[in-house]
């Protein structure tokens, strides 16, 4: 019995030959087991070396593996070749960012609005090692442990409209770690990220698409955590104007 | 004697592509998210709308009559009827969209979103049957 093949139409930059990005079509097996990823591995290793991806997990952990299939942000080994079958597959880099190559994107960018919203617990005083750990109730860490799943793996930076349109926008991953860092019972560090993100790059840019979280595989909710975050900085605003002397 | 060494930094010769104008035809979510933002231009013209009609009351009983008159042609019924779609559509969508801006705890327990979204529609309920009582019984 022969094999059943499907079509990949991979988007192909090389910087060093051409000017503007062309696509490419391959032929692979359609295997029952076989991710998008488990494909384009497959391409490499059988048919064409040259194709430059980034992967390295295969688990939905490591978050490296995000492309743009069909036109939507998805982490390729989540994503089953047979779903989208009889094809053809429209394999593109990340939409909303620079390409580096083929199907490798810049993220620089992202790191440095990351720094910036000090996505770490920051103490006025720090403890004493003496005095032991710093203590959290269950419900302490089911506040903010939906946050902590972020695997920066960008996926909602393509998907957010506003992060192409202006990209000076901090966006919803990065948002969305300072909040489970604002939420952390042992932070006391929001006024600083709340100096950060209440500026015009920050959570005002959202108009609430709300794609970013439809497209997370971790389930975080970027948007819900950008729209608590404009609730918290409104009542920041109000407590500043209504009692000026307190904190 | 100073170091004569160069590092050539990386320049990569990125590919950078812009949003076209029209790009939110292309998926059904964000056709629904711009009619969700058009909605507030119809929520504006039902506030401007009402404006006009309080004027009338300030200007006497014919212009009070013949703004009630106007509301009865055509062309202010079809244009009432896409604003009270579009309205019944933004109050939907928002409060839809209330329990992510809205994280509510009772003690241990947090509110779950439907019940933040019931309330709303609970409220909505309650305020438009007040009001459909005081207009009809007056």
């Amino acid at each position: 019995m022969t094999q059943e093949t499907i079509a990949l139409e991979v988007f192909r930059y090389r910087p060093e030959q051409e000017r503007e990005p062309t696509f490419q079509t391959y032929e692979v097996p359609l295997r029952k087991d076989w991710v998008v990823l488990d494909a384009l591995n497959y391409i490499k290793d059988e048919i064409d070396g040259t194709l430059t991806f980034r992967w390295s997990c295969r688990m939905g952990v490591c978050g490296s593996c995000g492309m743009m299939i069909n036109g939507t942000p998805v982490l390729t080994c989540a994503a089953f070749l047979e779903t989208y079958r009889p094809g053809p597959v429209r394999i593109e880099p990340l939409a909303n960012f620079p390409v580096v190559r083929d199907l490798v994107i810049l993220m620089s960018d992202f790191m440095e609005k990351l720094g910036r919203v000090k996505p770490w617990i920051i103490t006025d005083k720090e403890k004493p090692v003496a005095e032991g750990e710093y203590l959290q109730t269950p419900t302490q860490l089911a506040d903010f442990k939906q946050y902590s799943m972020c695997i920066n793996c960008l996926l909602c930076y393509s998907a957010c409209p506003v992060s192409g349109l202006e990209p000076d926008f901090i966006g919803p991953a990065a948002i969305a770690l300072a909040q489970r860092y604002n939420l952390d019972s042992r932070d006391e560090g929001s006024a600083q990220r709340m100096e950060v993100l209440s500026q015009d790059d920050g959570i005002w840019q959202c108009t609430l698409v709300g794609e970013c979280s439809a497209v997370c595989p971790k389930a975080v909710d970027p948007a819900g955590a950008i729209q608590r975050y404009k609730v918290a900085s409104t009542n920041d605003w109000w407590r500043s104007k209504l009692m000026p002397w307190g904190k | 004697m100073s170091d004569p060494t160069r590092y050539r930094k990386y320049h990569p010769k990125l590919y950078r592509t812009r949003m076209p104008i029209f790009w939110w035809v292309r998926k059904r979510a964000h056709i629904h998210f711009i009619t969700r933002e058009l909605t507030s231009v119809f929520v504006a013209f039902y506030a401007i709308e009402l404006l006009f009609l309080l004027r009338t009351l300030t200007l006497g009983p014919e212009a009070y009559d013949a703004f009630l008159a106007w509301l009865q042609t055509p062309l202010a019924l079809g244009l009432n009827t896409i604003a009270f779609l579009m309205i019944v559509f933004h109050s939907i969508t928002w409060f839809n969209l209330a329990p992510k801006a809205l994280v509510i705890r009772v003690g241990e327990v947090r509110i779950p979103p439907v019940a933040i979204a019931g309330l709303n529609y609970a409220g909505w309920a309650v305020f438009s049957a007040a009001l459909a009582w005081f207009i009809l019984t007056a």
